[in-house]
């Protein structure tokens, strides 16, 4: 699974957001998709991914189960994109997350031409996805409409806490962690790309997008709402 | 989950990374504590915080010292100094919670993986949604909000009493009791999870109608509903019949997930499996 849909803002926000994912289909074609899946990622390193990800093992940010006290002054921020393609041992979701349209277009084309029978979908605005499509001169098969939040929405906390949280749809990154984050840039105590690593190690498929992250956080940095 | 109070050292970075809140510094004992009843089991505590093995003694003492000259401690806000997470081993009703909070496990209490089923991300080789027909994705308690299967029950008789077909995979469907009415087992009802998907399907010509019975029975109920819509396009790859409908209704659809077809049934013939039909009441 995936959970990119719900994620919260405009479609002109989505403008450095691209999620393309492919996905196995139980009982039709997940038989020997393995090694399909890791072609899937492979392909996409060329149009430089700002994350990769499965579904079971997690993203290109991951935690340590053993830290050493002196990572606290250097910690690694480099996504591990091999980690994530060498890890893929079953058949699962797997996801590449571009910046930008042109990126997400060239590997759209790319997955395409390599006609690999997996079940691909592009997670971004509505028209974004349009654009990827005419680009590869591919036809849409299918849509799922994201029609956003309902019910109770004053339980909900501001956009900009919805906008960093709502990356990881399965709800794994917190309110309270996000609010923090976005206190901790305002101070100055951590910088926006240190505070999006937390952030997106929490993410447990690795669809978060630390690029879009981070310009929001900027964004927070200087807004008092 | 529990925190292990010998190694807890109070220093509350776990109380911001618990989706739920559900973790608090307990002021008695003076050591992080889990909320049981709030707690979902999502693991995001024990998952996403790195570890680190301090002896707690010593990080204590310095805690204090440092507290004592007013300096701040400063740790990445990520780790758990102490590796204090303990995961329990969670019985029925309980392990409900986790099935449906930890995206890492599989639906080991209902048989089926993940909090939904595929919906349209692989329409091009399973031809669930077909044209004419409209699925929809009712999830409940995401972002950040969760839910109680009590309240999930009062969406599901009602979808029941529409006539509404359940998806027959769906871990929610596999925990009704009574799918004609949408009554859940009853043993589940005070269980707390962080989202949980109802998926159901129906005529094109229904869309309107479901969404306004969604939005009555949503005042009802305590948390927040992510709706989602999907639909199968035509050959030229545009949907002129779903998409209107939605704006008509006054959505702004700001962002959908696209199936682009490049999907192909490869599993041998003998493997493939018959057709899933939705289950419950049909109209």
């Amino acid at each position: 699974m995936t959970n990119t849909l719900h994620r919260f803002g405009d479609a002109e926000s989505f403008y450095d957001d691209f999620v393309v994912f492919a996905i196995p289909s139980r009982g039709k074609n997940d038989k020997g998709s393995v090694p399909k899946l890791k072609k899937f990622l492979e392909m996409a390193l060329p149009f430089k991914p700002v994350n990769l990800g499965d579904a079971i093992h997690g993203g290109a940010m991951r935690p340590s189960k053993d830290m050493k006290p002196t990572a606290h002054w250097h910690r690694d921020m480099t996504p591990d994109f091999r980690a994530v393609i060498d890890g893929v041992d079953a058949p699962t979701t797997v996801a590449a997350v571009f910046d930008n349209r042109p990126a997400a277009e060239d590997f759209v084309k790319t997955v395409k031409e390599a006609e690999l029978g997996l079940c691909v979908n592009v997670s971004t605005s509505i028209d974004g996805a349009e654009q990827c499509c005419h680009a590869a001169g591919i036809q849409r098969h299918s849509v799922g409409y994201s029609l956003g939040f309902q019910g109770k929405t004053e339980k909900l906390p501001n956009t900009q806490v919805l906008m960093l949280t709502t990356m990881c749809g399965h709800g794994m990154i917190s309110t309270s962690l996000a609010k923090k984050m976005i206190d901790w840039v305002k101070e100055g105590r951590r910088t926006p790309e240190q505070a999006v690593t937390y952030m997106a190690r929490f993410c447990s498929c690795g669809v978060y997008n630390p690029s879009r992250a981070k310009r929001i956080l900027e964004d927070a940095r200087t807004k008092t709402k | 989950m529990r925190i292990n109070p010998d190694k807890c050292v109070a220093c509350g970075n776990c109380t911001y990374v618990c989706p739920m809140g559900a973790i608090y510094i307990d002021p008695t004992i003076k050591r992080a504590t889990v909320d049981r009843n709030e707690c979902v089991e999502c693991y995001a505590c024990f998952n996403g915080l790195s570890q680190e093995h301090l002896n707690p003694t010593l990080v204590r003492g310095l805690r204090k010292l440092f507290q004592m000259v007013r300096l701040r401690f400063d740790p990445e806000p990520d780790v758990c100094p102490t590796a204090a997470f303990e995961p329990e081993e969670l019985v029925w009703p309980r392990v409900v919670r986790r099935a449906f909070s930890d995206p890492r496990v599989p639906h080991e209490s209902t048989g089926v993986q993940g909090r939904g089923t595929e919906e349209v991300k692989t329409n091009d080789v399973s031809g669930r949604v077909q044209l004419g027909e409209v699925g929809f994705t009712i999830e409940f308690g995401r972002p950040g909000v969760g839910v109680w299967f009590h309240e999930i029950q009062k969406m599901t008789s009602v979808l029941a009493k529409a006539g509404v077909a359940f998806e027959k995979k769906n871990p929610i469907t596999s925990l009704m009791s009574d799918v004609a009415t949408g009554t859940l087992r009853e043993d589940i009802l005070g269980e707390k999870i962080l989202s949980a998907i109802v998926e159901i399907k129906v005529p094109v010509a229904r869309t309107e109608e479901i969404i306004l019975l969604v939005r009555e029975v949503e005042k009802q109920v305590d948390t927040v509903i992510a709706l989602g819509v999907g639909a199968r396009c035509a050959a030229d790859g545009e949907d002129d019949i779903v998409g209107p409908i939605l704006e008509r209704m006054g959505y702004k659809l700001e962002r959908a997930k696209t199936n682009i077809g490049l999907g192909r049934i490869s599993n041998p013939a003998e493997e493939l499996q018959k057709k899933e039909e939705p289950v419950g009441a049909r109209p």
